[in-house]
């Protein structure tokens, strides 16, 4: 089954629109990652895909439903452009960010035993049990990302959507990270994630969907590497890409 | 307009002579002013039985409970300048019960005016911050300086009667906090404690990542109206204490000095406490001195915080080994 449908979307915030008749499914277990040049509607098509917008036609459906209507967000887990780096003078610890993910669940009354136990794992699993007391402004950029996704992890969340969750992470973290990412994804999340570095890209998903404006690619990443998707997406700034030393 | 003043009237009537008359009598003499008086025995501080101290130290009580608990969530998103904003809509509100008050046979009390007037106010600038997003001062701006506008215009237009009572509105006065008042403020304290308790996590979650709560579904735009009306409701009650100009500290100051404290939850008890020892410590120095209480608690509450940062940057130089 798929856990997402595009179907012909499209999407304007003036006239002009910065997604236009996009079309693809994300299979339930896949990893996609979404790639393009800035401002190519990235952050859009994946806000729409899991029901933040309303596409202006076609239509998006998460789990068989409707992607705006969706009822059971606590399936979601999204990660927001830079919302790590964000509040970080918020006095809140890393537990207390985590046991969000049982709130949709339980927006009044005691946790219970399963939600306690749920938050305590989905801190182990991400290795982050040595800060569970910290404060989240305190901490890292690459152990705040895993944060979030303990937090997804609480919720029980089925699909993960992450919008360049590692910009300003060093080089080593982020390797770690994906390394958890892939070994989530392969105990059967789905994950759609925003990467600007196509090296990543292609070595961590299962697929990849080019995006400027229009749906360039959607694939294997091996097949993507033998096509000039990427460079008919940057059109012209493809050069940019290339450095010759 | 003239029905509701008379429903206004006619509930005001059965507030001080009916049930609730009885329950207020129980909770402000039987209950709290047996234990001030209490206290005041054991300890020789004979301000605690003076019955004008002891409802301003239920204010004071009242304030530190609900300022920082609402104000918490206000500081972390950012928000804080809504506090100011409301307040001056607030005193908006009392010119307008005054203005009533003294152009009709009617009275009304203008805590309850301000009370309607900043709820109003509160959902206007909610909704005007969903609208105009990134210019979300200028409309914060608009509605604090248009509802200060609104109020001045009304306090001249009688006589000049109503000048006099607006001052204490102003600057906050010990004296303002009559049995009435005494009673609606508690009764606003129970019912902001009761709303933030049953709204807890959702409040959190939308405080600590807006777009996260979207994601999963939580109601972001009616949690951030419930939060501007809960700020308007601690607004009118710490006003008659605090005074319209100085009333958004209540909600900003314990907060920012209970921000080193590790953990969101037990940093808004740590606020209430440092909104408590400022509030019952500028009261009572207030009384002493003969000095605006607004404006004692509010330095108080500073000194607080002044400690609070002292102490982190104390302890940061321990840890490094410096001292």
């Amino acid at each position: 089954m798929s856990a997402i449908e595009v179907r012909d979307v499209t999407f304007a915030y003036a006239s002009e629109p910065v997604v236009d008749g996009v079309s693809f499914d994300v299979e339930e277990g896949a990893f996609l990652g979404l790639v393009g040049p800035n401002g190519s509607g990235k952050t859009t098509l994946l806000e729409l895909m899991i029901g933040l917008r309303r596409p202006d036609s076609g239509s998006v459906s998460l789990f068989g439903e409707p992607a705006v209507d969706f009822a059971d967000g606590e399936r979601i887990g999204y990660v927001a452009q830079d919302v790590a780096n964000a509040n970080g003078e918020m006095p809140i610890t890393v537990r207390e960010v985590v046991r969000m993910g049982r709130y949709p669940r339980r927006l009044v009354g005691c946790f219970s035993d399963a939600d306690r136990r749920a938050v305590e794992d989905a801190i182990e699993r991400v290795g982050i049990s040595d800060l569970a007391d910290r404060r989240v402004g305190r901490l890292s950029g690459g152990q705040r990302q895993r944060v979030f996704i303990a937090r997804a992890l609480a919720g029980e969340a089925d699909l993960l959507a992450l919008d360049e969750p590692t910009t300003g992470v060093d080089a080593e973290s982020r390797e770690s990270f994906y390394d958890l990412l892939h070994e989530l994804n392969d105990e059967g999340l789905t994950v759609v994630l925003i990467e600007h570095d196509i090296g990543v890209v292609t070595t961590h998903t299962t697929e990849i969907a080019c995006l400027n404006r229009e749906l360039y690619f959607h694939g294997s990443p091996e097949a993507f590497v033998e096509t000039d998707a990427l460079a008919d997406a940057y059109g012209g700034s493809q050069h940019v890409i290339h450095h010759d030393h | 307009m003239i029905s509701t003043q008379i429903l206004v009237s006619l509930a005001f009537a059965l507030f001080t002579d009916g049930l609730v008359g009885g329950a207020v009598d129980f909770v402000l003499d039987d209950l709290w002013g047996t234990a001030l008086e209490l206290l005041a025995a054991l300890t020789g501080f004979d301000i605690l039985a003076l019955p004008f101290m002891q409802r301003a130290y239920l204010a004071a009580v009242c304030i530190a409970l609900i300022g920082p608990l609402v104000g918490s969530f206000l500081v972390h998103r950012e928000m804080a300048m809504i506090g100011d904003t409301l307040a001056h809509s607030a005193f908006a509100g009392v010119a307008a019960g005054l203005f009533a008050n003294a152009v009709s046979p009617l009275s009304v009390s203008p805590l309850l005016t301000a009370l309607v007037v900043a709820a109003v106010a509160a959902l206007l600038v909610q909704a005007l911050v969903d609208h105009a997003g990134a210019y979300r001062d200028t409309s914060l701006a608009i509605v604090l300086t248009g509802s200060f506008a609104v109020g001045s215009v009304l306090v001249t237009a009688t006589d000049g009667g109503i000048a006099v009572g607006i001052s204490a509105y102003l600057f906050g006065s010990l004296a303002t906090v009559t049995r009435i008042n005494a009673a609606l403020l508690l009764a606003m304290s129970v019912v902001v404690i009761a709303v933030v308790a049953a709204a807890y996590r959702p409040l959190v979650y939308v405080t600590f990542d807006e777009v996260g709560a979207r994601a999963v579904g939580l109601a972001v735009t009616r949690y951030s109206q419930l939060l501007a009306v809960l700020t308007a409701v601690v607004v009118v009650a710490a006003m008659q204490i605090m005074g319209v100009i100085l009333v958004a500290a209540m909600l900003v100051i314990p907060v920012a000095a209970a921000t080193p404290v590790r953990g969101f939850t037990r940093s808004i008890a740590a606020g209430v406490v440092a909104g408590l020892l400022s509030t019952v410590l500028g009261v009572t120095l207030s009384y002493w001195y003969d000095v605006a209480a607004g404006g004692t608690i509010v330095l108080v509450a500073i000194g607080i915080y002044g400690v609070s940062k002292g102490a982190v940057w104390a302890n940061h130089r321990i840890s490094l080994g410096d001292i």
